[in-house]
């Protein structure tokens, strides 16, 4: 069979069944967004303040968005050693962000504002899940960061395909934007 | 053909498990647990699904029988063998008691629409077909593809394992309504059944969002040259549009599933609102809907019909044509009747809620929407009896289940416009009626159309014919049951007989329908015994079955019947072959049957 690329425009099938899960994710914080909003509309709704926090979490995921595409950048330029620097620091700061949600969370918690338990209002517990959730999505991320970044020291594969980098840099650009998109769904709904 | 070239370079460095290319039938070693346990071959996953499924049928099948007997026999004890098979739980004084009978109709539904018309026959299909008749050596993800198997078997395990906890498996009905499914104090089968069933149900999400993503990509990415998506069969068409289907709406069910995970375990108030339970007292939850929940269920329940529905008309449609030997009438009006209802699915879920307490007004519009999806139907069924017009037609069992799917899924379909009435539908709701349109146009019609596929691609699955005589005795019991069973029920729900009760003898105004319950009842023990019939040939063939000798026994022109009789893992032993025309050219210039893979002659036609 003769291998050539001429239809190297069409997309990779990885990449493409990739597409196809971000719209099922997009189902999934659609509905719980379009949830939010019919709950909203009833009555018994407590509104509060969006933690202080928040912002600084957006910056560094739109940060990391950054760092990402210049690895994939490092990468196709065969870059080795700044390929992986630039996945390391991802991966940080992929983890300072859910930290950052974390100190969110507390942040609500210190005001009395419950996700969960007894007296905990509808309002708060949405705003748990669905960024409990984007987390989860981002935290998956980071383990596919790290699992190329350890493969990254491995020199025995020699490879210059960057499908898989391509795969994961869209994977995590759309959790960035996710998280734009409730950022500001939670300022104007909320 | 550029995509096996793409996947064989592109991923990573190592890749010896995947596609191969050329002559690899003895090439690769086959253990006994990477061929039959966890193979990542398609053709191997598809028999694993439809196995499972068959599993799953008995047990849901067997179900219906045990409450069947309670509604059809009342006064009579269950025999004796029966009550030692189910124990002390499940029947009290030879009756089934009233939390198994809840039990037994919630587990039916869950297993049925889930595990067995989902998983077992989209599960089936796909995995068998999508790779074959697009032209593929495998999915476009064969590791996903074996994940999607063994979610689904997990899934399969938790669910069994719900039969045998202390409180009983969730009884409060396949919708898991709360507040029944959010509070455990609510009932027996509230408490640990409803864990498992929410942790069965959440592994069942992934193991279809796992196949249907690798099914839309392996259908847009892996065909084989000259596939035009105009070329391809009618099941593909169907099996595609069920993968989307589950794509966008699986998702939306979990998160319905993560809210009352929620409400469920940790104090939130989604779903709850100022509820008191006798024997606890009032609870916490403030501030919660449960109409909130009915629209995250049947946002996915609705579309869920459909993915049961369309892989059965797409196998019916490619069966029919086959064996009428002419082509489908209406191809592209049959692509786009699938691609019309695949849309209106997901716009009329709230005529599922319309006695909820849903505003009058917008549920006129869901009516409408509703009423719709008629047009749809109604032009494929008249291509499907415009195909049987004047057909030369073989009357092979898979075509006696595929005209009998068109039989049963008019008869279902027409009560169809009744229910989608919002005032019609005050009086029907939750009552036999429903039962028996939702059992004649999904349950038995899908049921069909998988009897229909497994009788036709038996040849290829095994290389072996399954027995005709035991088939026709199924067929012939089946259609003649299946009408007897779910006929009479109609009448019932006019009547106004409400489904999901325990006991209709102390309601006196039912008491006419006694002898009607028994009739049913015994039909219903008569039809799963043909069943057993059935799978006693299925088994029994797939060792002792005359054997297939010709290459493409049924004369059709799709891609599958190109490969060896049993094909190996990447199925055409050379290159794919390469396709030049639609796969309908039947009796056409005096040729019995053109294959797709037939250039078109010079003074031809093309579709």
């Amino acid at each position: 069979m003769s291998v050539q690329r001429a239809d190297s425009n069409r997309l990779h099938p990885h990449k493409f069944t990739l597409w196809v899960a971000i719209g099922s994710i997009i189902m999934m914080f659609a509905a719980l967004t379009s949830a939010y909003i019919v709950r909203h509309a009833q009555q018994n709704w407590l509104e509060f303040e969006m933690p202080k926090v928040f912002w600084y979490s957006t910056v560094v995921i739109i940060i990391s968005s950054i760092t990402i595409h210049l690895s994939l950048k490092a990468f196709r330029a065969r870059e080795r050693l700044r390929y992986r620097m630039l996945l390391g620091i991802t991966a940080l700061l992929g983890v300072l962000f859910a930290i950052l949600q974390g100190f969110g969370f507390y942040d609500l918690y210190s005001r009395g504002i419950q996700i969960i338990g007894d007296g905990s209002n509808p309002s708060a517990s949405f705003l748990g899940i669905i960024t409990g959730l984007h987390v989860v999505h981002v935290l998956g991320g980071v383990v596919a960061l790290l699992i190329f970044f350890i493969r990254a020291y491995s020199t025995r594969i020699k490879t210059y395909d960057s499908t898989p980098q391509e795969i994961l840099s869209v994977y995590w650009h759309f959790v960035d934007i996710l998280w734009i998109y409730l950022f500001i769904f939670f300022h104007l709904a909320g | 053909m550029s995509n096996e070239a793409i996947l064989q370079t592109g991923v990573g460095g190592a890749h010896t498990a995947g596609v191969h290319e050329e002559h690899h039938e003895h090439h690769h070693h086959e253990t006994f647990i990477t061929k039959y346990i966890f193979s990542q071959d398609h053709k191997m996953i598809a028999k694993q699904f439809l196995i499972t499924g068959m599993v799953w049928a008995v047990i849901g099948g067997a179900m219906s029988l045990l409450f069947r007997w309670q509604l059809g026999y009342p006064n009579e004890p269950l025999p004796m063998w029966v009550q030692d098979i189910l124990g002390k739980w499940w029947v009290k004084d030879g009756h089934i008691t009233p939390e198994a009978y809840y039990a037994l109709v919630t587990t039916h539904g869950t297993v049925l629409i889930f595990f067995v018309l989902t998983a077992g026959l989209s599960g089936t299909f796909a995995n068998l077909l999508i790779p074959l008749q697009v032209g593929a050596r495998d999915m476009a993800s064969p590791l996903m593809n074996m994940l999607s198997y063994w979610f689904f078997f997990t899934a399969s395990i938790v669910m069994l394992s719900s039969m045998f906890v202390e409180t009983g498996p969730f009884s409060g009905g396949w919708t898991a309504y709360p507040p029944l499914s959010a509070l455990g104090d609510a009932s027996p089968g509230s408490k640990t059944g409803m864990d498992l069933w929410l942790i069965a149900m959440a592994l069942f999400v992934v193991s279809q969002l796992l196949a249907g993503l690798n099914y839309i990509s392996t259908v847009l990415n892996m065909r084989t040259k000259g596939m035009s998506m105009t070329r391809l069969p009618l099941t593909i068409w169907g099996l595609f549009f069920t993968a989307i289907l589950g794509v966008l709406s699986f998702p939306v069910l979990f998160s319905g599933f993560i809210l009352l995970i929620f409400d469920r375990n940790f104090g939130t108030s989604f779903y709850l609102s100022d509820i008191f339970i006798s024997g606890v007292g009032p609870l916490p939850h403030e501030g919660g809907s449960p109409i909130l929940y009915q629209h995250l269920f049947w946002f996915l329940g609705h579309p869920e019909v459909y993915i049961i529905i369309l892989p059965a008309m797409g196998i019916v449609s490619e069966i029919m044509s086959i064996n009428a030997r002419k082509p489908i009438f209406g191809y592209m009006a049959m692509v786009g009747s699938l691609f019309a209802i695949a849309v209106l699915s997901f716009l009329v879920w709230a005529h599922h809620m319309f006695v909820s307490g849903l505003n009058p007004f917008l549920g006129s519009i869901f009516v409408l929407l509703t009423l719709l999806i008629a047009v749809p139907s109604a032009i494929k069924v008249f291509n499907w009896l415009t195909t049987l017009w004047r057909g030369n037609i073989r009357f092979t069992p898979a075509m006696l289940f595929a005209i009998g799917f068109v039989s049963i899924f008019i008869s279902g379909g027409l009560t169809g416009i009744f229910l989608g009435n919002s005032a019609l539908d005050i009086h029907l709701h939750d009552t036999y009626f429903v039962i028996a349109h939702f059992h004649l146009v999904m349950g038995v019609a899908a049921m069909f159309g998988m009897f229909a596929g497994v009788y036709h691609w038996y040849p290829k699955m095994y290389g072996r014919y399954m027995n005709n005589t035991l088939a026709y005795i199924h067929f012939w019991l089946t259609m003649i049951g299946a009408y007897l069973i779910f006929w009479p029920m109609h009448y019932q729900g006019f009547a106004g007989m409400p489904r999901r009760y325990y006991d209709y003898t102390p309601w006196v105004s039912f008491d006419h329908f006694e002898g009607l319950n028994r009739f049913m009842s015994t039909v219903a023990i008569i039809v799963f015994s043909v069943q057993i019939l059935f799978l006693f040939n299925f088994f029994y063939s797939i060792w002792k079955g005359r054997k297939v000798r010709t290459q493409n026994p049924w004369g059709a022109n799709t891609l599958e019947w190109t490969t060896p009789i049993k094909p190996g893992h990447g199925n055409w032993t050379g290159e794919i072959p390469e396709v030049h025309r639609w796969p309908y050219d039947y009796g056409k210039d005096n040729r019995e049957f053109i294959p797709q893979t037939t250039p078109v002659g010079a003074d031809e036609n093309i579709h």
